[in-house]
């Protein structure tokens, strides 16, 4: 098979090669809100609990800095600065929101950066949820030791959930609504014990069905989360180090 | 957006990991292992309408260095026809560019689990000498497997045994029968090892196979495995391995002396120095086998009273009846004196 061949849709990589670190360096400003608005998208969870559980804030302080580093990655152009040989954009990032948080630390008697900025609605009561929730588990409380490897953790939640939301749109599009909810009983709500056989009886539907489904239901979401994961990394080679941290496996 | 629990996350990673069998002739039926170097799944080969085991490489690109080992040797592995060896079927590149093959599924217990409905020494020591069949074939052929223990030996429905796991194997310049090895004398080649690990599975699998790599499983690796000095290696560390085995299989909770025959026969198989062992898994079966049939083992030096003691067991038939006989002829002729 060709390399060509590889990179289509069926195969591991993604075709896309939207980059949102060259798209913050546009002139364009369409494409540097376009670029801000896939950051966010991945980042401002991971960012949120980070803020949260690094800098120890209240929910409320948390959100303004949430809010207010992505303004000010905006307004700064701080992605113009990112040096992809030197770092990955993640590392880059959260070194970012350090010191963002220690500035706006020590500006607490004057005006509190991002305080009076334009919010954008966020869940951020869904966030808290899900930073207090048991389904993380309680191993996915970091010691301060470990926020970094936290971060990880979160984004990799962030971007997955993102790639899974793609995936439902996807399904409606296409009328494979069927294939989604088989894909959310088994891969994502599933127990140990969920069987194809299982799967097969409730829906009514031959088990070469359900594998059928679930194959294709995979692929796709491989498929959107590595065309995520591609648009938040600055190379190619970065892509590469990611989709190794991501999945556990290597993207030749 | 729905939240994804830690759990959600590692089941999503699985079924992304999982092959994409798009545009072949396999069907993905279920996860049945994890191997050293990849998935085994139950698959099904829609041409056919058959259950075949398949195992994925975990790394893509078949231009990889191990990705052309894999499939060279697999090539080689696929002419190990032989009952006792896990025939390979089919070796490709899947659409997301990891290589894979396709062998025969095997439903069946591994040798450990199977052992514990077997009591007789003697027909664990039939189930040895077919494993020593199977391997004596692979040596012949050039091919040593640097990974045998219990767990790698399945045993069929209707009793066939079967070594699997060649995932160590390496395979020997020399050897009759051996297709043409390229100036690499050394290689990876994998198999279908449809079982779950278990705890304590200790096989230390590197993608390297180079001098200085440690492989093999401690307990049932030979002294100069242990030691890394892979290219040195030839058909006494299986041997080794397999006396290792053989003393698995035989000392159990209730059986933990062996008899000194058999004692000395994995003691020799086991010995430290190369050298001291068998010269083949040949002569290994049939020592084994001699001590089935009540002949002396070439591995241990009897004593008068032992010898004694097996060519009673061995003729107990005939000299009780020769004994009655003898018996019957004093008494008659005692009473006939009367």
């Amino acid at each position: 098979m060709s390399q060509d061949a590889l990179t289509q849709g069926g195969g591991r990589f993604p075709a896309t090669r939207w980059s949102v670190v060259a798209a913050a360096r546009s002139q364009n400003p369409d494409e540097r809100a376009r670029a801000l608005e896939t950051l966010f998208a991945a980042y401002w969870k991971p960012v949120y609990k980070y803020v949260r559980l690094r800098w120890n804030r209240p929910p409320e302080d948390a959100q303004d800095l949430t809010q207010g580093f992505f303004i000010e990655l905006l307004e700064r152009n701080l992605l113009a600065r990112f040096d992809p040989r030197k770092s990955r954009l993640r590392t880059y990032l959260r070194l970012c929101v350090d010191s963002f948080a220690a500035n706006t630390e020590k500006a607490a008697g004057r005006q509190k950066r991002g305080g009076n900025a334009t919010h954008v609605p966020l869940d951020f009561e869904a966030a808290e949820g899900e930073l207090n929730s048991t389904a993380m588990g309680p191993a996915a409380i970091p010691s301060p030791d470990s926020l970094e490897e936290f971060f990880e953790k979160e984004w990799i939640r962030s971007l997955f959930a993102l790639a899974v939301e793609d995936l439902r749109t996807l399904c409606v599009e296409r009328e494979r609504e069927k294939t989604f909810h088989l894909f959310e009983a088994y891969d994502l709500d599933g127990s140990d014990d969920v069987s194809y056989e299982q799967l097969s009886r409730e829906y009514g539907i031959p088990v070469t069905d359900v594998t059928n489904a679930l194959a294709w239901a995979r692929r796709e979401f491989r498929r959107i989360a590595l065309e995520r994961l591609q648009e938040i990394c600055a190379s190619e080679e970065e892509f590469q180090r990611e989709a190794r941290s991501v999945f556990g496996w290597d993207v030749k | 957006m729905k939240f994804l629990s830690d759990k959600s996350i590692e089941r999503l990673r699985a079924g992304a990991d999982a092959p994409d069998f798009e545009g072949t002739r396999y069907r993905l039926l279920e996860r049945v292992a994890r191997g050293g170097m990849g998935v085994v799944y139950a698959a099904e080969d829609t041409k056919l309408e058959r259950r075949v085991a398949l195992k994925v490489l975990d790394l893509p690109g078949k231009n990889s260095e191990l990705a052309k080992r894999l499939m060279r040797e697999a090539r080689v592995l696929a002419r190990l026809e032989h009952p006792g060896i896990v025939p390979v079927h089919d070796v490709g590149t899947l659409a997301d560019g990891r290589v894979f093959y396709t062998m025969t599924f095997v439903e069946g217990q591994r040798l450990d689990k199977h052992l514990a409905a077997v009591d007789s020494l003697p027909d664990r020591l039939r189930l040895f000498l077919r494993i020593c069949d199977a391997m004596a074939f692979a040596h012949a052929r050039g091919v040593l497997h640097r990974d045998l223990k219990p767990a790698n030996i399945m045993v069929g429905p209707f009793g066939e045994v079967l070594v699997m796991d060649w995932g160590l194997a390496k395979i020997l310049r020399e050897g009759a029968g051996q297709p043409a090895a390229d100036e690499d004398a050394e290689a990876t080649v994998t198999g279908s090892a449809p079982q779950e690990a278990t705890p304590g599975d200790t096989t230390q699998i590197s993608e390297a196979t180079g001098h200085g790599t440690v492989l093999g499983t401690p307990g049932y690796m030979s002294p100069e495995q242990a030691r890394g000095d892979i290219r040195n290696l030839d058909t006494r560390s299986d041997l080794y391995s397999l006396g290792a085995l053989l003393r698995s299989m035989l000392v159990t909770t209730r059986n933990s002396r062996l008899p000194r025959p058999l004692e000395a026969i994995c003691a020799k198989a086991t010995a430290e120095t190369p050298a001291l062992r068998y010269e083949s898994v040949t002569q290994l079966g049939q020592d084994v086998s001699r001590y089935l049939d009540g002949l002396p083992v070439t591995a241990y030096r009897e004593s008068l009273l032992e010898r004694s003691g097996r060519f009673y067991r061995r003729y107990q038939t005939a000299i009780l009846l020769i004994a009655a006989y003898l018996v019957m002829r004093v008494l008659i002729l005692v009473f006939m004196k009367r």
